[in-house]
């Protein structure tokens, strides 16, 4: 069973909901990228998305293309995001770390033998933005040999065969996009993802996370009581931007900290 | 509308021409893409969907655009004999508005109000906005800070015509940027939306859409041509950014295995100096940008390279995926020729015709130039002359040292 299995049936089994931060690695610098991820885990995270940057992040809205740009004018890249998992990984056995990117920069490594190196680095899981399932038939099937997961988006104005087919070719968890739009984007309807979550999980048959759109430990909340997992990516990024270097890690354990503990009032509950 | 396709077999169901193309996309965009698809099917064989993208290009365009022989500088240059295609004559000054009316229509059916499009030189979002004034679509339109810069007249025209025009400050702040932003608005806006994409570019359906509509270049050339010189010319000559013009005149000669084809790419500053926007001459690697793999400009890590050209309508890293096959099946061949060729050109044509030509379109000249002194007095080399020079009176004017 993969990591990202074993994290969810353990949450599951405390009643509790995992918190899915990301963050862009090489924001605001490579050297701090290590530092800050254990600082997500010491604050709740039970799972970390780790961006790739790319230079054009279609995806995403300008405070990630803003990250991606400060990681890249650093000289980040796809073989020193492996390292930076190499190194997190000396300490740390336990949290599932997922690289989030696109496709070009993997294809520029080699999509047929990045998914090995990339396990064998400490890498649990891959969402690749710009790969929807039928265009990536091999590089899943090399994914599923190198014992990662395939964590694939789902949108709203997706349809219910389409649940289907990507619940077929992903595994670990189903990353459901709340809203039309880009990353970071500030208008998200939680009766939608109320109305939506439960049937996909159904139709699914794996953890369901939620992002796009979550800025606050209240929403968080309010998501957490339909899906699996919350993801937190934007909110955290502006706390990394505003922050002065020296204070960053702590500001953003502070404010992780205070997502985990909202979440976890619905175990209770 | 595309005879030629029974012989021609791409792209494949899944929008493949050989290893380029598909569609890489975020899932939001993968139903809008779908939506786009049936519509297409079902309207690209609809006799009234074709008439009125036949009456349009007649009486709102002004086609057909003439094939016109350029004597004086073919007897200047002393060889082959330089025909012109003339889309610089059509209604907004460029090929673009071919692609826009039957994008429009399309909009129009599936009744999306609103249309968005990116743009390099602005000819492609002053075309979007000429039909969005024409249809009563609200526009936007997305351009590169850099781009905006370099083409203030077509910024003018555009809002002129009543679309917003939406600066892109991220990444190199050109055409590429330009169409991220558009898939950012799109994937917000999907349900009320029509993107009108200007390049054989992007996810499938649009590089298979878009070069139908433009095929309409190519199709006159093939009556037009014998009806002066009385046979087809030996060498189609048009310059590549993303391809649409090339693509419009290179398609319906792809059966006649005795013609030609040649795509100039800009060679900017040199292909040696790296300093260019030439993947196919370059021969950069395949990768995946703007939702189709394709050759692009990239680093050894896969990050797209900024790109150079004197041509806002030239400056992208990659290139229409079907031009890539085209390469690759040795149909068409490519070049590049430098931002001083594709001045001289312009130069030359200005001054020999009275023809001021699009930066693009000097590309294409200046690869018929060079060639022409090599050849016989009787070989004939079409150029598309996707444009006119209007909007680069201050590119031009900048690099001669002149202040308006």
């Amino acid at each position: 069973m993969s990591r990202i299995q074993t994290t969810f049936q353990r949450l599951q089994a405390e009643g509790r909901k995992a918190l899915i931060p990301f963050i862009v690695a090489g924001d605001p610098d490579a050297e701090l990228t290590v530092p800050l991820m254990h600082s997500l885990v010491a604050g709740g995270a039970d799972i970390i998305e780790l961006g790739v940057p790319f230079s054009d992040p279609m995806a995403d809205g300008p405070v990630i293309q803003r990250a991606s740009e400060r990681a890249l004018a650093k000289g980040m890249s796809l073989a020193r995001v492996l390292d930076i998992v190499r190194a997190f990984r000396v300490e740390d056995a336990v949290t599932p770390v997922v690289l989030m990117g696109y496709a070009n920069p993997i294809e520029a490594m080699g999509a047929a033998v990045f998914p090995d190196v990339a396990g064998k680095a400490g890498v649990d899981g891959v969402l690749v933005v710009d790969y929807p399932p039928e265009q990536c038939v091999e590089f899943t099937a090399s994914v599923r040999a190198a014992g990662l997961d395939q964590i694939f988006l789902l949108a709203p104005n997706s349809s219910e065969q389409r649940f289907r087919d990507v619940a077929r070719a992903g595994s670990g968890y189903l990353y459901y996009v709340s809203l039309k739009g880009v990353t970071g984007a500030a208008h998200l309807d939680l009766d939608e993802i109320a109305r939506r979550i439960p049937r996909i999980r159904t139709v699914a048959g794996m953890p369901v996370g939620v992002g796009f759109g979550i800025r606050d430990a209240e929403i968080a909340k309010q998501v957490g009581s339909v899906a699996d997992a919350v993801v937190i990516g934007s909110r955290i990024v502006e706390e990394i931007e505003a922050s002065p270097r020296d204070r960053i890690c702590a500001n953003v354990e502070t404010f992780v900290r205070g997502v985990r503990v909202k979440l976890d009032e619905l175990a209770g509950a | 509308m595309v005879s030629v396709q029974q012989q021609y077999p791409f792209p494949d169901a899944q929008g493949y021409f050989g290893p380029y193309g598909g569609i890489f996309v975020a899932e939001t965009l993968m139903p809008a893409l779908e939506e786009l698809r049936t519509a297409y099917e079902t309207y690209r064989k609809d006799a009234a969907f074709i008439a009125e993208f036949e009456h349009e290009l007649k009486h709102y365009v002004g086609r057909p655009s003439p094939v016109y022989h350029a004597r004086r500088l073919s007897e200047k240059l002393g060889g082959a004999q330089i025909l012109l295609k003339r889309e610089d004559i059509n209604h907004t000054g460029a090929h673009k508005v071919n692609n826009c009316i039957g994008q429009a229509l399309l909009a129009k059916r599936m009744g999306k109000p609103r249309v968005i499009a990116e743009t390099g030189a602005g000819q492609h979002g002053v075309a979007t906005a000429t039909v969005a004034a024409r249809f009563g679509f609200r526009c936007v339109v997305y351009m590169g800070t850099e781009d905006i810069a370099r083409q203030t007249a077509n910024v003018y025209r555009m809002k002129l015509l009543g679309a917003t025009v939406v600066p892109v400050e991220s990444g190199s702040r050109t055409l590429k940027d330009a169409l991220n932003e558009a898939m950012r608005d799109w994937v917000t806006n999907v349900s009320d939306t029509f993107y009108i994409l200007g390049t054989v570019a992007g996810p499938h359906p649009y590089p298979e859409m878009v070069r139908d509509f433009q095929t309409v270049i190519g199709r006159e050339c093939l009556t037009q041509v014998p009806e002066i010189f009385g046979r087809q010319p030996d060498m189609v000559i048009a310059c590549v950014g993303g391809g649409s013009n090339a693509i419009g005149i290179f398609h319906p000669y792809i059966p006649y295995e005795n013609v030609r084809l040649i795509g100039v790419e800009a060679a900017g500053e040199g292909i040696e100096t790296g300093r260019h926007s030439a993947p196919l001459t370059s021969n950069a690697r395949a990768g995946v940008l703007h939702g189709n793999r394709t050759r692009l400009m990239q680093d050894e890590n896969g990050q797209i390279v900024e790109t150079h050209s004197v041509s806002a309508g030239l400056d992208y890293p990659g290139v229409g995926p079907e031009h890539a096959w085209l390469k690759d099946s040795g149909r068409a061949e490519y070049v590049a020729v430098t931002d001083a060729e594709a001045l001289d050109a312009f130069h030359a044509l200005c001054h020999f015709e009275g023809i001021i030509p699009a930066l693009e379109s000097s590309h294409a000249l200046a690869q018929a130039m060079k060639l022409a002194p090599t050849l016989l007095r009787d070989q004939l080399l079409l150029v598309c002359l996707s444009g006119r020079g209007d909007k680069d009176m201050h590119t031009v004017a900048e690099r001669s040292g002149i202040r308006f």
